[in-house]
């Protein structure tokens, strides 16, 4: 039982590891490999779509049916493989055993699993590109009967039906989905029972905040999905006709079930990278983040309504109007809870003393990308324009401009501002920023003009427009080209991050504690921290965000220092009463 | 764990980790099942000829079925009676009373299937569809669907309780028994839902 001394094996170090920060390492380089995966099918798709029927480099010719698979799988990847791991499960592992106070996770065994289960999933994705007739290439939404028709329309065959990339594909996101909801009991579970002493609950930063409500809104829209899924994939393999209308069945309610789960899923992203800047911007403020409560009563306010407009992702699909307007109605309002996020943030920055560091520049970067993205994202909500502009480029720019910088950029805000303390190494500062000035100019120069292009009627699931001479007339031709390069510049520039990760782990000195300067729990621990987290269990006295004090001799005070103001004796009753019987048959 | 100041590893909260983790886990199962009714409900209600389908299955059995799980909710909640007082006997004798009491839910339930998929009533009915009843093997797919979900259920807690029994037989992981109990309760409350929708509704 002694967490810090024990010895352990190379397998049970490294890969069926119970510890909450190797399993946070497995989901973030996991998701960075699939990242990879989905990046490369971006480039194969784009570049065709700049130079129609040309041979691509390091692939070759693309038609269309690879095409339609390349583009939803490039959807499914970015959001299941990389954005659901790196935000939730690897920032959820990493951070909240260590900002509040304690050695691991509830469950560390299921955690494990949990990990286990998600690379099975991703196994499962990467083969269904391997089966006869290739992955699945129906949208990313898998909408039927294009999801539906294996068994009746082209396999005949049960085992046929079952490996093909339909069924595979419905497989591998129900694993992932298994995946997640049992990282999601473990992070609640964590966060409710085993906070440090002094721990209250608005004492909780709110990167752990926002990743217990985004599993919260995942746990409760994602089980209608989990049905869903499993009557889709007896459509496919038995030839049931739960969503055929020719048998009775009903597409719409495919749509209805996927988009129940499909737009909360946006707030399940959003809101661990939000949870990033919340913790990022008062410590190179040096200010006490603006707001705190009311920040978390409104992502709670965010997280009610994140569950009541899902279609809006349906106003073409035959919806009832006076559905469409309510719908239309909560999307607008929706938007009051984040603006109001947001305007907190930026109330924060307000008169600080603000260090223009690289986690810093990805956080600014992050907040002005979405803005672009959150605005248009209100015009699409208006269902009279949402027809004109539904399944434009103009849809697909819009969820790339709140997508991208909610995953990558609030990603690479973490990783820059929390890797000193998983490896006690400091990321190469220009390398940081050479990244995020390239990604950031090379990203608005893959989406920005494509908004145009939407606008102009470029349909998102045609592969080839050379005879589309109405629609694809220059500027648009150029355009397409124009983002096609930067596409490209995107990806290579991902290549200086995975240089300045080789470089930083095998040159930079060891022995960072706490470079920031900042007052959250983790970074009171030693860099790395050991199994175990902690030497001594730490005690809180105050808030998360207490920078720049009046009256104290530091600028900052960390969480289990006791400023001048704290009076910790209220909060002491709750802890003290457990009796030793009880937990011997309950623990 | 020596350094280490004991108490501060304790749970704070009144609610032990163990049952924190299952209340959540049969909130997400309720989910799962709620969207699988309410898919079935929307149908039911644009299609009143599934009665005709419902008359089908057999009221008897499906009655028989629920006592049987009302009868084994009772047995665990004895099971875990014993276990507060540590009476390691009583725990498996009560828990062995009510895996048999899924046992003979899972056996009931094969007799009811083999009937039906004897009249031809399967997850696809190809005999309605070749009939043009497309509307009514409908019917049959969430039968099996739910009822199909239902039962794994049954299977996963049976399963799950034996596994505690080995353990509580070397007298670990009393407090698991009351686990065992509340996710045991939770099938039997779905089977509530799906008794009166698929069996009575006619």
């Amino acid at each position: 039982m002694d967490a810090i001394t024990h010895k352990q094996s190379f397998w049970s170090k490294y890969l069926f590891s119970t510890d909450h920060k190797v399993i946070g390492m497995q989901y973030a380089i996991m998701g960075i490999i699939m990242a990879g995966v989905g990046g490369f099918l971006a480039y194969v798709f784009r570049y065709n779509l700049a130079f129609p029927g040309k041979s691509i480099p390091l692939f070759g010719h693309l038609d269309a049916m690879h095409y339609n698979a390349f583009v939803t799988c490039h959807g499914m990847i970015m959001v299941f493989w990389v954005g659901m791991p790196v935000l939730l499960s690897s920032l959820g592992n990493l951070l909240i055993p260590l900002m509040i106070g304690t050695d691991d996770m509830a469950f560390p065994t299921v955690n494990m699993m949990s990990f286990w289960i998600f690379f099975l999933s991703a196994v499962v994705l990467i083969s269904s590109f391997f089966v006869p007739g290739g992955a699945f290439g129906g949208g990313w939404t898998m909408y039927p009967p294009f999801s539906a028709g294996g068994y009746v329309n082209h396999n005949p065959d049960f085992f046929k039906a079952l490996f093909s990339g339909t069924s595979l594909m419905i497989l591998a996101v129900a694993l992932e989905l298994v995946a997640m909801l049992m990282g999601g009991i473990n992070f609640l579970v964590t966060t409710i029972n085993k906070r440090a002493k002094g721990m209250t609950p608005f004492r909780i930063p709110i990167v752990v905040w926002f990743i217990n409500i985004a599993s919260v809104i995942f746990m409760f829209s994602v089980g209608p999905l989990v049905a869903g899924a499993f009557m889709l994939l007896f459509d496919n393999i038995l030839g049931t006709g739960f969503y055929d209308p020719a048998r009775g069945g009903d597409p719409m309610l495919w749509e209805h079930l996927f988009w129940f789960f499909g737009h909360p899923e946006v707030y399940v992203l959003l809101l661990p990278a939000l949870g990033v800047l919340a913790e990022v911007l008062p410590v190179f403020a040096r200010k006490p983040l603006f707001a705190y409560k009311p920040i978390i009563y409104l992502a709670l306010v965010s997280a009610v309504l994140s569950v009541l407009v899902w279609a809006h992702h349906q106003f073409v699909a035959g919806i009832d109007p006076r559905m469409a307007t309510f719908f239309s109605i909560g999307t607008i309002l929706i938007s009051i809870p984040f603006a109001g996020i947001f305007l907190s943030f930026m109330a924060t920055l307000w008169g600080g003393s603000i260090k223009f560091s690289v986690p810093m520049l990805w956080v600014l970067g992050f907040v002005g990308l979405f803005l672009i993205g959150g605005l248009t994202g209100l015009f699409l909500g208006s269902n009279t324009f949402d027809i004109y502009a539904h399944d434009t480029y103009f849809v697909v720019t819009h969820f790339h401009y709140t997508l991208f910088p909610d995953i990558f950029f609030g990603f690479f805000a973490a990783v820059y501002f929390w890797f000193p303390k998983f490896t006690g190494k400091e990321l190469n500062k220009g390398l940081g920023k050479l990244h995020f000035w390239l990604t950031f100019f090379a990203f608005n120069g893959t989406w920005f003009l494509l908004f145009f292009n939407g606008l102009a009627g470029q349909h998102r699931r045609i592969n080839d427009y050379s005879d589309f001479s109405l629609v694809m007339k220059e500027p648009y031709i150029t355009f397409e080209k124009v983002a096609t390069i930067s596409a490209i510049i995107l990806i290579l520039t991902q290549f200086i991050f995975l240089y300045n990760l080789f470089i930083s782990l095998v040159k930079a000195k060891k022995g960072i504690r706490n470079p920031w300067d900042a007052a959250t729990l983790e970074w009171v621990a030693d860099s790395p921290p050991p199994h175990g987290n902690f030497q001594t269990y730490p005690e809180v006295f105050h808030g998360p965000y207490e920078y720049s004090v009046p009256g104290e001799k530091m600028d900052y005070i960390p969480q289990n220092v006791q400023g001048k103001n704290d009076n910790n004796n209220i909060t002491h009753n709750n802890y003290e009463h457990e009796t030793a019987a009880s937990l011997v048959t309950d623990k | 764990m020596s350094t280490k100041q004991q108490h501060l590893s304790l749970p704070i909260n009144k609610v032990p980790e163990g049952r924190l983790g299952i209340w959540i886990l049969i909130s997400g199962e309720l989910v799962i099942f709620g969207g699988l009714i309410a898919c079935y409900l929307q149908y039911r209600l644009r299609y009143p000829q599934w009665s005709e389908m419902a008359a089908h299955t057999s009221t008897l059995i499906g009655a028989l079925n629920t006592v049987v799980l009302l009868c084994s909710s009772f047995t665990i909640v004895k099971a875990h009676e014993a276990a507060q007082r540590k009476d390691i006997a009583k725990i498996l004798t009560w828990m062995t009373c009510t895996i048999a009491g899924g046992l003979i839910f899972l056996v009931d339930k094969s007799i009811e299937y083999t009937r039906e998929i004897g009249e031809g009533f399967t997850f696809t009915s190809p005999h309605l569809q070749q009939t043009g009843d497309h509307i009514g093997s409908l019917f049959w797919s969430f039968y099996y669907i739910m009822t199909g979900l239902h039962g794994t259920h049954v299977l996963v807690g049976m399963i799950a309780m034996i596994i505690i029994m080995f353990q509580v037989r070397k007298g670990k992981n009393l407090h698991r028994v009351e686990l065992a109990g509340m996710y045991w309760h939770m099938v039997d409350l779905i089977w509530i839902f799906l008794f009166p929708l698929l069996y009575i509704a006619k």
